[in-house]
């Protein structure tokens, strides 16, 4: 898949636009899931989409193929989603955020569990919506998609160091979102030790 | 060392970026909180690893969106360079012109110094 999408790279810097079309066809699917991700909804996603191939095909030229192509268009995306949200200026985890919890608290969808084992995207997929657009991109880039932090403070328009900060309050809140009951017993706990 | 001073940097052992040091195992290993959190930490970075081969389906339509918009940028671009083509050429005759009518001038007003130089002979 790799040598397959160098192959068409090079074809498509060169000028071939059928080979521009294969690229697309054989990876929109996953600059849609991150377009998706970092958006929270499939209008935005679309949008994000369509702007970064259309960036990815002005810009081809200067892809040096020193990244996975899949890689330097995970950036552009980033970048795209991050103007469009600005554009938008939506806040749409305001409502997810006033949520007391996203979990029942049976034994048998026990998020701890369901995490471990059957790997539940949608209660995931809810935690990564309840934060802030800012603190979604970053630990879905770096989390997910192993972008590195210089990469992602490039494409976020902030310093590597403001990236790690956000990072930081990004998993703290997507793990005291997953595991909030478990964290209340122990505040608590030290409460009554104090 | 403090619960609150450990929790900050677990993420960070967790993900391979943070070492470590030997009191803040120490802490850990005798304290069941950041035990717990550990863990949590553990399974959401997992968990998140794992969205990465998650792809999701698009929106129907989307594919056909997105070489649309290509089509019609790349129209957009054979039309700018076919027009930026025009204006050169457009520009190229009217130095030519230019050039050609100076060099005209010129010969007239030889010519007239010629004549004059003629007569007075």
């Amino acid at each position: 898949m790799v040598e397959e999408l160098a192959g068409l790279v090079t074809a498509a810097k060169a000028g071939d636009q059928a080979a521009f079309e294969e690229l697309v066809k054989a990876t929109y699917a996953d600059a849609y899931t991150l377009a998706f991700r970092l958006t929270g909804n499939e209008e935005d996603a679309r949008d994000v989409v369509q702007e970064a191939y259309l960036r990815a095909f002005r810009g081809l030229k200067r892809f040096r193929g020193e990244a996975r192509f899949t890689t330097w268009l995970y950036r552009i995306t980033a970048n795209c989603a991050t103007t469009h949200l600005k554009k938008r200026q939506r806040d749409r985890h305001d409502v997810l955020d006033s949520d007391a919890g996203l979990f029942d608290f049976r034994p048998e969808s026990d998020p701890e569990e369901r995490l471990g084992g059957a790997d539940d995207r949608r209660v995931l997929h809810a935690a990564l919506q309840s934060l802030s657009p800012e603190m979604r991109a970053v630990v879905v880039l770096r989390d997910v998609y192993d972008l590195p932090h210089e990469a992602i403070a490039a494409e976020l328009g902030i310093s590597e160091g403001a990236a790690k900060v956000r990072l930081h309050r990004a998993r703290k809140k997507l793990r005291e979102r997953l595991f909030p009951l478990r964290n209340e017993v122990r505040d608590e706990e030290t409460a009554r030790a104090v | 060392m403090r619960c609150d001073q450990v929790a900050d940097l677990l993420p960070g052992i967790v993900d391979g970026h943070a070492r470590a040091e030997r009191e803040v195992t120490a802490h850990v290993d005798s304290c069941l909180r950041c035990q717990a959190e550990l863990v949590q930490y553990r399974k959401l970075l997992k968990a998140l690893r794992h969205l990465r081969t998650d792809v999701l389906e698009p929106a129907p339509g989307t594919l056909t969106a997105i070489l649309a918009n290509l089509e019609a940028a790349g129209e957009r671009g054979a039309m700018r360079s076919l027009l930026a083509g025009r204006r050169g050429a457009y520009l190229g005759g009217i130095a030519v012109a230019t050039a050609a009518a100076g060099a005209a001038g010129a010969m007239v007003l030889a010519n007239r110094g010629r004549r004059r130089m003629r007569l007075a002979g």
